[in-house]
C-alpha cells in the first residue's frame, strides 16, 4: 500500500511536469503559421518505412543498424515499462502475465533487447568519447549538445542495467524457473547466486524503483534536450512534406498580388476585401509553419545534413543543422518572452540577423542533400528559401550579383543580358553549317 | 561527317501552317545564350529530327521560367514569369514539354501546377531513353567503347525529381559502362550552381564546390565527364580548366554523347 501511494505520488508529479511542458510547447506551436496535411495513406506508408523501418538512418549502415536496433528495442521495452506503471499504480505484480502465451514473448524480447541496447549504448559512448566522428563537431556544437548526448546515453545505459538487474532478481527469486524466457538475464544468474532470499527481494525492489524513476526522469528531461527527438521524430515523419524535394512551397498570397497587378480590373472585384499578409517570407520564428517548428524539435543534431552540405563541406558558414538548432533556440527565447510580457512584446531580435546570418542563407545551393539524408525527414531547404524570400521581398537585400540577374529577367526575360531575338541563333547555325 | 540540314520548326510557323506539333522543345536560357550549351541544344535537336520526332520550339517567344528568381527569394518575379509562360503555352495549346535543363524541368513539372499550368514534362535524358527503347536511335557502341566515362547527377534531376535511371540507361545504351564517383545518385555532390548560385560569387570558404566535385570526377580516371544540366556543365568545365585538364578530359552532355554515337 505504501509502495502504491509513493508510486502514485511520483507518477502524479511526472505527469504534472510533463503536462506543463506539453502545454508550454503547445503555446509555442500556436505562434506558428499553417501547414497543409492530408493524404494520410501516403503518410502512414512514410511512417512505416522511414519511421518504423528506419530506412533513412540505414543509409549509413553501421551507425544506422546500431540506431535501428536501439529504436526497435525501445519499442519492445516500452511494453514492459507500461506493465511497470500499471503494477505500480494498482499494486499488482507483472500484470501482463495474464496475457498467457504472449507474455514470455514480451518479457523475452524485452530482455534480449535490453542486453543488445546496453551493448550498443556502450558502443555509442565509446564512439563519442574516443572516435573523432567529424559530424559531431562544428561551430554550432556547443558544450550543451555534448552534455545532452552523454546524459541521454548515460540514462539509457542505467535503464538497461536496472532492467536486466530486475529480470535477473525476479528469475532468481523464482529459482531461475524463467531462465528459458530470458536470454540475457539467465546468463547473469550466477551474479545473484549467493544472495539470501531477503537480499534478493531488496535488490528486486531497488532495480524496479531505479528503472521506473529513471524512466520518469528521462521523460521529463527529454523535452528540454535535443533528445526530445524520442517523442517528436515519429510525428515528424508522419507529417513529412510529401512533394518532390525540388518543389518549393507555393505562396498563394503572392499569387493574389501578382494576378491583381497583371489584371487589375478582374482581380479588384474578387480580392478587394482580403487584407495583404503581414509579411512575405520568414524573418522570425512566428513566421514559420508549425511543421518547420516540429522539424526543429525532431532534430537530434546528428549532423548527417551538415556532413553532406556542399556549402559546409567547402568551408562556408551554412550548416543545415544549425538552421534547425537556431530555430528551436529562438522559439524558446521568443515564445518564452511573449508569455511573460504579453503578445505585443517585442524583444527587438529575430531569427534572421540575431541567429542566422544572410551569409549562411545565400550559401545554400538548394541541392537537397540535407533533406535527402535527414533520418526523420526534416526539410531544411524550405525554411532556408522562406528566409531568402523575406530578404528578397521585404528587404530587397539580395547579393548584388543576384540583383543583376533579377534585373535581367525583368528587363529581357533571361538571367543574362541578351535580347530575346538571339534565342533563335543556335537553330539558325544548325541549318547554315 | 554528317552534312544533312537540320531545320528546327518554330511554334509560330507551325501554328501559321495549321499544324499542332506533338512536343514543345523548351530550350531554356542556357541553351539559347550560353555558347557551350548551344551545342547541346543543337545536338539534342538533331537527335529529335533524326528520330523523326514531331516537335517545335518557341524561339524568341521563350522567356525565363522564373526558377532562378524563385530560388533567389523573389517570388513575385517568379510568378510573373510563370504566368507569362503559362499564357504562351495556352496560346499554342502546349501539353507536352521536353526540356534540356533540369531546373526548367523541375519548375514546369512541380511548380507551375500551383499556378494553373499542368503539363507532361520530359527531361531530355528521359526522351533519349524512350527513343532508344523504341529503337529509333541506332547508336554505334564502338564510338565510346575505349573511353572511360563518369556521370555527374544534376541535383534537380536526381534528388529533386528522383530520376537517376534515365541518364544512366542512355549511357549504357551507347555502349558505356559508367565509372561511378563515390558520391553518386541520391548521394551525389552538387556542382555548386543550384539555388541561383550560378549567378553569384560563392560565399567565403575554403574551396569552391565545383572544384571539390571535379576532383572527385577526375579521381575516377574518366576521360569524359557526362552531365545532363547546363549549370552543371558550366561548373564542371570551370573545374576542368582550374585543374588544367580541359584538354585531356571532355565534359559532354548525354545528348552530345548520343549524337556522336549516332554520327550526326
Amino acid at each position: 500500500m505504501v509502495k502504491q501511494i509513493v508510486f502514485g505520488f511520483i507518477l502524479g508529479v511526472t505527469l504534472g511536469v510533463f503536462g506543463y511542458t506539453a502545454w508550454r510547447i503547445r503555446q509555442y506551436f500556436r505562434l506558428t503559421k499553417p501547414y497543409a496535411t492530408g493524404n494520410w495513406g501516403k503518410r502512414l506508408k512514410m511512417l512505416a518505412t522511414v519511421g518504423m523501418g528506419q530506412t533513412k538512418i540505414l543509409r549509413q549502415p553501421v551507425a544506422g543498424v546500431m540506431h535501428a536496433l536501439v529504436f526497435w528495442g525501445f519499442l519492445v521495452i516500452t511494453i514492459g515499462s507500461l506493465e511497470m506503471v500499471i503494477d505500480g499504480f494498482w499494486g499488482t505484480h507483472r500484470i501482463m502475465q495474464g496475457l498467457g502465451m504472449v507474455y514470455p514473448v514480451v518479457v523475452g524480447s524485452g530482455d534480449l533487447f535490453a542486453g543488445l541496447v546496453l551493448v550498443l549504448i556502450a558502443a555509442f559512448l565509446f564512439r563519442r568519447l574516443f572516435m573523432k566522428i567529424k559530424r559531431f563537431y562544428g561551430a554550432e556544437m556547443k558544450p550543451v549538445s555534448k552534455i545532452d548526448a552523454y546524459a541521454a546515453l548515460g540514462i539509457i545505459f542505467l535503464l538497461m542495467v536496472s532492467l536486466l538487474g530486475l529480470n535477473t532478481a525476479w528469475n532468481q527469486i523464482n529459482s531461475n524457473s524463467y531462465s528459458h524466457w530470458l536470454p540475457v538475464s539467465s546468463l547473469l544468474a550466477p551474479l545473484f547466486a549467493n544472495l539470501s532470499g531477503s537480499a534478493l527481494h531488496t535488490w528486486h525492489e531497488v532495480f524496479w524503483w531505479m528503472h521506473i524513476v529513471l524512466i520518469f526522469i528521462f521523460a521529463n528531461l527529454l523535452p528540454y534536450s535535443k533528445h526530445f527527438h524520442v517523442f517528436t521524430s515519429l510525428p515528424n515523419v508522419l507529417l513529412s512534406r510529401l512533394e518532390p524535394l525540388g518543389k518549393l512551397d507555393h505562396m498563394p498570397d503572392m499569387e493574389k498580388e501578382v494576378r491583381m497587378m497583371m489584371n487589375p480590373d478582374q482581380a479588384f472585384a474578387t480580392t478587394q476585401a482580403e487584407a495583404a499578409p503581414s509579411r512575405f517570407g520568414v524573418k522570425d520564428v512566428t513566421d514559420i509553419t508549425w511543421k518547420s517548428y516540429l522539424d526543429s524539435l525532431a532534430c537530434t543534431e546528428c549532423g548527417r545534413c551538415t556532413a553532406v552540405c556542399p556549402a559546409n563541406l567547402t568551408g562556408k558558414k551554412l550548416s543545415p543543422r544549425k538552421i534547425m538548432m537556431d530555430t528551436r533556440a529562438r522559439m524558446k527565447e521568443k515564445g518564452g518572452s511573449l508569455f511573460r510580457m504579453g503578445s505585443d512584446y517585442s524583444d527587438g531580435r529575430s531569427l534572421i540577423g540575431d541567429y542566422i546570418t544572410p551569409e549562411e542563407l545565400w550559401a545554400c545551393t538548394t541541392c537537397n542533400a540535407c533533406a535527402m539524408e535527414c533520418p526523420v525527414n526534416i526539410n531544411q531547404p524550405s525554411l532556408i528559401v522562406a528566409m531568402r524570400r523575406y530578404l528578397a521581398l521585404e528587404e530587397a537585400a539580395v547579393p548584388a550579383s543576384l540583383a543583376t540577374m533579377l534585373a535581367n529577367i525583368e528587363n529581357n526575360g533571361a538571367p543574362w543580358q541578351y535580347p530575346a531575338e538571339e534565342r533563335e541563333k543556335w537553330m539558325n547555325e544548325l541549318t547554315h553549317t | 561527317m554528317d552534312t544533312k540540314q537540320y531545320k528546327v520548326t518554330l511554334m509560330r510557323d507551325a501554328a501559321a501552317a495549321g499544324h499542332q506539333p506533338h512536343y514543345l522543345l523548351w530550350i531554356g536560357c542556357a541553351g539559347a545564350f550560353d555558347r557551350r550549351y548551344q551545342k547541346v541544344a543543337q545536338a539534342f535537336a538533331k537527335i529529335l529530327i533524326h528520330a523523326g520526332v514531331d516537335f517545335a520550339c518557341l524561339g524568341s517567344e521563350e522567356t525565363c521560367t522564373g526558377d532562378p528568381a524563385r530560388r533567389a527569394g523573389n517570388e513575385m518575379l517568379f510568378q510573373m514569369q510563370a504566368l507569362q509562360v503559362i499564357e504562351t503555352f495556352k496560346t499554342y495549346n502546349i501539353s507536352r514539354i521536353i526540356t534540356i535543363c533540369p531546373h526548367c524541368f523541375n519548375t514546369f513539372k512541380n511548380e507551375y501546377p500551383d499556378l494553373g499550368g499542368s503539363y507532361e514534362v520530359i527531361h531530355h535524358s528521359q526522351m533519349l531513353q524512350n527513343l532508344m527503347a523504341e529503337g529509333k536511335l541506332k547508336v554505334d557502341p564502338e564510338v565510346f567503347a575505349q573511353r572511360k566515362v563518369t556521370f555527374h547527377d544534376p541535383c534537380y534531376l536526381g534528388r529533386a525529381n528522383d530520376e537517376y535511371a534515365a541518364p544512366r540507361a542512355v549511357l549504357n545504351q551507347t555502349g558505356i559502362t559508367i565509372s561511378e564517383m563515390p558520391r553518386n545518385r541520391s548521394r551525389a555532390l552538387c556542382c555548386g550552381a543550384g539555388g541561383a548560385q550560378m549567378f553569384k560569387e560563392a560565399e567565403p570558404g575554403t574551396k569552391e564546390v565545383y572544384a571539390e566535385r571535379t576532383e572527385e570526377a577526375l579521381a575516377t580516371g574518366a576521360s569524359v565527364i557526362a552531365t545532363a544540366c547546363p549549370f552543371c556543365m558550366t561548373m564542371i568545365t570551370d573545374g576542368l580548366k582550374r585543374e588544367s585538364k580541359d584538354e585531356e578530359v571532355e565534359n559532354l552532355d548525354i545528348a552530345e554523347i548520343v549524337a556522336r554515337a549516332l554520327g550526326i
